[in-house]
């Protein structure tokens, strides 16, 4: 499947965004966001992943 | 000094994260500014763990962290944000930025009204970036806001208080509520005076990180804010147009 990651499209054999990040090296912490819509850490779970999917993954950084 | 949302601070000054040569420099900039705040953001992790490493380093810092959604255009994604660093950064502050206009990167004022309101509802404690109008002041105190950030002069700029007359008018009009100047600060004569003018505190990063010697300037700023307040507290003197003699007359020799 085919999804859009950080911004860069991406082919990924994961189901769930919860795998996602296991699968990309990701599993640590960060906040996360698909289709533009929050999703919190105890849910990353249960979102089933589709073709398309915009999924964002951020950390910390510095800021003004 | 007023409480932030039931926090108090042991300094009034908030410093920026950003822009500094190195993080040993940026850790050695705290510790001589003797902030309570750093200010903070999110944005795409690489597989590097960057940001994992930065967090770590900030949360050695031991001050309160405040997350902000800059560079945020809209409702949505400033909204978006919020959860995201709220669950990311464990705290329910958030400064919010809504940018409205690309080169001076002024406030979006209505959108910024209208995420506050959101935000606040669900909870968020808000530091809402905004402008020196009194009326968007009070909208945001409706909307749930219980702190005021008014900008100085636009962000990065370093023009210092471009509207002390605004400023001082929204000191009196809001005396329960705490007010930072954020943003535009260039020296620690802008910082003293904002605190001289009766703010509770100062946010500022560029001009600190962009010094040449970002750890002094720190210590500067530090200075500079105890001045400034010490200052308001002593109630200083209104300015007069003509000179008043500050050395007695009476007793003066008859040398002529």
């Amino acid at each position: 499947m085919k999804i859009i990651l950080n911004g860069e499209p991406r082919e990924v054999s994961a189901q769930t965004l919860a795998a996602l990040l296991d699968e990309c090296g990701l599993s640590r912490r960060v906040a996360t966001a698909v289709n533009e819509r929050f999703v919190s850490a105890d849910a990353r779970g249960t979102v089933d992943l589709q073709d398309g999917d915009r999924v964002e993954v951020l950390g910390a950084m510095q800021g003004g | 000094m007023r409480a932030f949302y039931g926090t108090e601070l042991a300094n009034p000054l908030m410093l920026g994260t950003a822009q500094y040569p190195s993080p040993a420099i940026l850790a050695q900039a705290f510790q001589a500014s003797e902030a309570a705040v750093a200010t903070v953001s999110l944005r795409r992790e690489g597989a590097d763990g960057a940001g994992n490493a930065f967090w770590q380093m900030i949360r050695k810092l031991g001050v309160h962290v405040l997350p902000n959604t800059a560079g945020c255009h809209t409702v949505k994604e400033a909204v978006t944000t919020a959860h995201m660093a709220r669950e990311f950064f464990e705290t329910p502050w958030i400064k919010l930025e809504l940018i409205g206009h690309t080169d001076s990167l002024q406030p979006d004022v209505f959108q910024l009204v209208e995420a506050a309101k959101i935000l606040s509802d669900e909870g968020f404690q808000v530091f809402p970036y905004t402008t020196e109008d009194l009326i968007v002041g009070e909208r945001l105190l409706d909307a749930g806001c219980k702190v005021l950030m008014p900008w100085g002069a636009p962000i990065g700029s370093g023009r210092g208080l471009n509207n002390t007359y605004a400023l001082r008018a929204m000191r009196a009009e809001f005396p329960d509520t705490p007010l930072v100047v954020d943003a535009g600060i260039g020296l620690p004569s802008h910082a003293a005076q904002a605190m001289e003018l009766g703010f509770d505190a100062v946010l500022l990063n560029t001009a600190v990180a962009r010094a040449g010697d970002p750890v002094l300037m720190a210590q500067a700023m530090a200075g500079a804010v105890e001045a400034g307040r010490l200052a308001h507290t002593a109630d200083p003197i209104e300015p007069r147009d003509m000179a008043e003699a500050s050395t007695p007359v009476i007793g003066k020799a008859f040398l002529s």
